[in-house]
């Protein structure tokens, strides 16, 4: 069996299948004035234009600002953007959660992410949950002794490597000093201990507790271990190992003898991240949660980064083949040829099966900042048509690629955030990096390359930024997609239109869908959802025959 | 009951005046609680005779759930009953919240009681009002009349305009209104006509004229009220004066906080600007 070497689906027709400008309209007809005015450069209908050089120009989108008042959003809150999504699924050091129970409690294990310990002797702290359970008492008088306790008794029960604080909104409010305690607790203690100032309502949206994850860990813990690494070390930055995907990644790199130093953060360690500087490339997935790590680590320690996509079949294969191509190094290349050789039967033997029954069935996916983009490529080597896309929490770049993001105006929201200046480190700086790169870019290999959502998508479909409620309703009534991707917020609001919801951001009960295995496992539940046939008795025979009048008859 | 909140700027004398005032009342034989409003908890200092209260917030970290009225209230001079919110340090915390928490507490545990038999509840509260929680005697019907202290001076005359502001903002869903100035004198040129003024255009009244005697001063450094320090010095009788006004008041308004050009033009007008200049 041949690998692929470029996209296995055959283009549906070029969207004609909805009418995209129409539906806009419509969505957008009810609001009051300045909402409309909002919401029209949130929602936008994706037609290129070329340029007199004939290169394409995307539609600008309005991104990453506030949800307008009275909007329900799709979006999260700052800390569950640092706590929950950057620094959840690492196991071994112990995330207090600075706040009321619920604050703690909410965000327990909700996405999913999986991990593995190697014995039972290592450290795991995921099936856990430590709060400081903030009372009024402690709003009153402040609740810094009260978290000193609390750092005090996870240190003495499980003796971790490192404990991170994640303030919530009262921390703010009272103006407790996580970050002067976390100090003295290290001093004290001998071990790491870092805050983060991420309470809930910093930002306009998760992305801003992405960014203060970032700043916290690229300060307190990577650079901390000097351990020299492979020859073809690397980082996988932005992949969280939500049912598992990092396991299979994991198993893949394993295969093709990529030495992976550390995964940010799905089934991760502290030890991974202190080490992760020794990288000689970082490999980019959820480009919106984590570029900024990428980036500081190019900075003070000369590690290129690239863009990659585990997510689907093609676009795992010709991740690895960038991978080895950064290296240049026949031996590798020989590896991953070998690797996807063996897992391309399968993948191909599932098209066959699903792609019949899938084909010219459409898509809508609203969700995360990187997963409406990455999903795109299973559903087109099912055959189906992502008509509607748009991020919760994405900025311009992640629409309209890297490029626009010296155009990108930075608004007081967004100003709250620490910029971190980042400089070369006089001692870890290795300037091969560096090298390396600039002799790859000579072929034509690009770095930093994300160019975004929608020029992969086609034309005349809808591109809709935190899309609320009441334009999903719009949306699935003028469109009635086959299934609608987002997470449980909006789940069963779909499901009870008559229209399957996939959760991509715990995947609901399944995964894992990266890699090759899980493009295969996502085909099946994909055909599962769009073929089921329990959508037509959506609305239920007793909804349109009342019971209550047949009797009176 | 008539329940009463003092309001002013930082260090005009809300707790003294009130404390004065309140001895005065109960010297016509009147039934008072006063509840200090302020972290510090020394808003009850000259009734009990020193800083004798374990606040509201302190007995409630101790004793959990089972306090007792009695041990968080304290009878003083002429047996007015003395409550201290109490709070945190300064810099930590949220004194706000720790006002709002205590209040409430007092009603849990039927300090308002009809079996109480309060003729006046009397607050004394903080500075300026920050936030919600200094705001809490004046929300929910709490107090019903508010009364500012303020002298001629211009940032007391600018912190009792903005008062009046907050006033305004739960006067228009509750029934708390505005009683009247207070002014407690500085002897800033003019300053009993200005303060006069001040308060016609609030569209309230000046309710007393407090003149500035160092008897105040000798009264407090012994931890007592004039009354009970010397009930024969002129300055008590001003005190006594000021609580028949507050006791015979009938004149409670929703006030019209004034703009700032205004403010200006009345200091303008009654000469304090220009004495400023020379």
């Amino acid at each position: 069996m041949s690998a692929p070497t470029t996209d296995t689906a055959t283009p549906v027709t070029p969207n004609e299948s909805i009418d995209a400008a129409g539906v806009r309209k419509k969505m957008l007809e009810n609001y009051p004035a300045k909402t409309r005015r909002k919401r029209e450069k949130q929602i936008i209908v994706n037609e290129k234009q070329l340029d007199a050089d004939g290169a394409k120009v995307l539609p600008v989108i309005a991104a990453n600002t506030r949800t307008a008042p009275g909007i329900i959003t799709q979006r999260g809150c700052c800390y569950a953007g640092c706590k929950g999504v950057i620094l959840g699924p690492t196991r071994d050091i112990v995330n207090i959660t600075h706040g009321p129970v619920g604050c703690g409690y909410y965000s327990w294990l909700t996405r999913r992410n999986q991990t593995h310990a190697p014995t039972d002797e290592h450290d795991n702290f995921i099936t856990y949950c430590f709060t400081t359970d903030m009372e009024e008492e402690n709003i009153i008088f402040g609740g810094e002794k009260k978290l000193s306790q609390a750092i005090q008794e996870a240190y003495d029960l499980f003796h971790p490597k490192a404990i991170a604080v994640f303030s919530t909104c009262p921390v703010g409010l009272i103006g407790d000093d996580v970050h002067q305690v976390a100090l003295s607790m290290k001093e004290k203690l001998g071990i790491n201990i870092f805050g983060f100032s991420c309470e809930g309502y910093k930002g306009v949206s998760q992305s801003a507790g992405h960014h203060i994850a970032n700043n916290q860990i690229f300060k307190h813990v990577i650079g901390e271990n000097d351990k020299p690494r492979g020859r073809w070390a690397v980082n996988l930055m932005g992949e969280y190992n939500i049912g598992g995907d990092s396991f299979l990644i994991e198993d893949l790199f394993r295969r093709c003898g990529i030495d992976l130093v550390a995964t940010f953060s799905g089934n991760s360690t502290y030890d991974q991240f202190a080490n992760s500087h020794m990288a000689k490339l970082n490999c980019v997935m959820c480009h919106r949660s984590i570029n900024y790590v990428a980036d500081m680590i190019e900075k003070k320690y000369g590690v290129p980064w690239i863009k990659v996509n585990f997510i689907g079949a093609t676009a795992t294969a010709k991740s690895l083949r960038k991978i080895a191509d950064f290296f240049q190094d026949d031996k590798l290349s020989e590896n991953v040829e070998r690797v996807i050789g063996e897992e391309y039967p399968a993948v191909a033997a599932a098209q066959k099966k699903y792609r019949p029954r899938c084909t010219g069935k459409k898509a809508m996916l609203f969700v995360g900042g990187s997963r409406a983009h990455h999903y795109q490529e299973l559903f087109s080597e099912l055959g189906m048509e992502t008509v509607a896309a748009g991020y919760e929490f994405g900025h311009r770049d992640d629409y309209e690629g890297r490029r626009v993001i010296p155009s990108i105006k930075v608004d007081a929201d967004s100003r709250n955030i620490e910029e971190m200046n980042v400089q070369p480190d006089p001692d870890k700086f290795r300037p091969e990096g560096p090298e390396m790169a600039r002799k790859a870019e000579q072929r034509g290999y690009r770095f930093h390359d994300y160019d975004g959502l929608m020029i992969d998508m086609k034309e005349q479909t809808l591109i809709i930024d935190d899309i609320s409620q009441y334009e999903t309703e719009r949306l699935i009534e003028a469109i009635r997609p086959d299934v609608f991707c987002a997470g449980i917020k909006e789940k069963y609001a779909v499901q009870k239109m008559g229209v399957p919801c996939k959760q991509l951001h715990s995947y609901d009960y399944g995964g894992p869908y990266a890699a090759f295995q899980g493009a295969v496992n996502f085909y099946a539940e994909i055909d599962r959802m769009v073929n089921a046939r329990i959508w037509s008795h959506i609305p239920a025979p007793w909804d349109e025959i009342s019971p209550v009048k047949e009797v009176s008859e | 009951m008539r329940k009463v909140a003092i309001y002013g700027k930082g260090g005009i004398g809300k707790s003294t005046t009130t404390q004065n005032t309140v001895a005065a009342l109960a010297e016509m034989g009147k039934k008072i609680m006063v509840i200090g409003c302020d972290p510090k908890a020394d808003s009850t200092r000259l009734l009990l005779g020193g800083l004798a209260q374990k606040t509201v917030l302190d007995t409630l970290r101790e004793e959990g759930e089972d306090v007792e009225l009695v041990s968080i209230r304290r009878p003083g001079f002429g047996d007015v009953l003395c409550v201290e919110s109490g709070g945190p340090e300064p810099g930590v915390g949220c004194a706000g919240r720790g006002i709002i928490t205590s209040i409430n507490m007092l009603e849990q545990l039927g300090a308002y009681d009809e079996s109480e038999a309060l003729e006046y509840s009397f607050y004394d509260v903080l500075g300026d009002v920050v936030c919600g929680g200094f705001a809490m005697p004046i929300r929910e019907g709490k107090a019903e009349e508010i009364y500012i202290v303020c002298s001629g001076e211009m940032m007391a005359m600018y912190a009792a305009n903005n008062i009046c502001k907050g006033i305004v903002k739960f006067a228009e869903a509750g029934r708390v209104r505005l009683g009247g100035l207070i002014c407690n004198s500085r002897r800033v040129d003019n300053e009993r006509e200005m303060i006069d003024e001040f308060a016609r255009r609030l569209g309230s009244q000046m309710i007393h004229f407090l003149p500035r005697d160092n008897d105040v001063q000798r009264a407090e450094i012994r931890r007592q009220t004039v009354i009970e320090w010397n009930p024969t010095c002129p300055q008590a009788d001003e005190y006594r004066t000021l609580a028949r006004n507050i006791d015979s008041n009938q004149m409670f308004v929703i006030p019209k906080p004034l703009s700032i050009e205004e403010l200006e033009s009345l200091l303008l007008e009654f000469g304090i600007l220009e004495a400023a200049a020379a």
